[in-house]
């Protein structure tokens, strides 16, 4: 009865707590993308003119972000039936988004980004039992400041 | 030549300079493992969610530990630049990970 009682007071919190987290991140994710639009981030490492470079240098970014105990439940059913994760989809753009404008902030100042790679890993706790639960990932690119405003 | 600043790209060459030299493949790779509270803390924010503002310092300060290792491997060798980095992770053991970076090093003008 115990158990039961606090397994649902988890998924309570989890769902108010996890939807209130995940909107708060959306709304900034949102704003800063907004603000770092002038600066291109490309995945092809086609160079712009090599006499207008002034420097170039490699700019990182990452971000480990945990799903709610909420949306690992409903993983977990879903796991069953089979379809669509939308709790986890939502999980890794959210940690995709913020990782790259990390690594944008890191490249304040230049004018593209070239090259731009991203990866993702698991995270294991070692003391909670269910794999995964949080991703990693990690943004990196190489910078490059031209020599004069465009 | 300027020894303290080893420039990296991950693109094949580093733009605005010629490659005169290359030296080959430079690495550096470091193993973490977690603290205790810094894990504890994490598994209570699996409940509600959100980012784990503490394995983010730890995975970003490892692998900034493996980069300066690969930049100390290149600085050894004479390079002054380290082109096409790439950077992995794996976990080796439950609550520890391998960041590993790796790339070219070369001699620049």
């Amino acid at each position: 009865m115990l158990d039961l009682a606090l397994f649902l007071s988890l998924l309570t919190i989890g769902y108010f707590a996890g939807r209130v987290t995940e909107h708060r991140h959306y709304k900034s994710i949102l704003l800063r993308e907004k603000a770092s639009l002038r600066l291109p981030t490309v995945t092809s490492n086609m160079l712009p003119e090599v006499d207008q470079i002034a420097k170039s240098f490699l700019v990182t970014g990452s971000c480990v972000i945990s799903i709610d105990y909420f949306k690992r439940i409903l993983a977990g059913l879903r796991n069953i039936m089979g379809g669509r994760m939308t709790a986890y989809e939502t999980l890794i753009d959210r940690a995709r988004r913020e990782a790259i404008l990390r690594m944008k902030y890191e490249a304040l100042g230049s004018h593209i980004i070239v090259n731009t790679r991203v990866e993702t890993a698991s995270i294991f706790s070692s003391t909670s039992q269910n794999g995964i639960g949080s991703v990693e990932v990690f943004a990196y690119g190489t910078a490059i400041k031209l020599k004069k405003t465009l | 030549m300027n020894e303290s600043a080893i420039l990296l790209t991950n693109i094949d060459s580093v733009p605005g300079k010629t490659i005169v030299e290359h030296f080959g493949l430079v690495q550096g790779a470091t193993i973490r493992a977690k603290h205790i509270g810094t894990d504890t803390l994490a598994s209570l924010k699996n409940i509600i969610g959100g980012e784990l503002k503490g394995y983010t310092k730890l995975l970003q300060e490892s692998r900034e530990e493996a980069t300066s290792r690969m930049i100390e491997q290149a600085r050894q060798l004479g390079a002054n630049a380290i082109i096409n980095v790439r950077f992995a992770t794996s976990s080796v053991a439950k609550g520890a990970a391998e960041l590993f970076a790796y790339g070219t090093a070369v001699r620049i003008e």
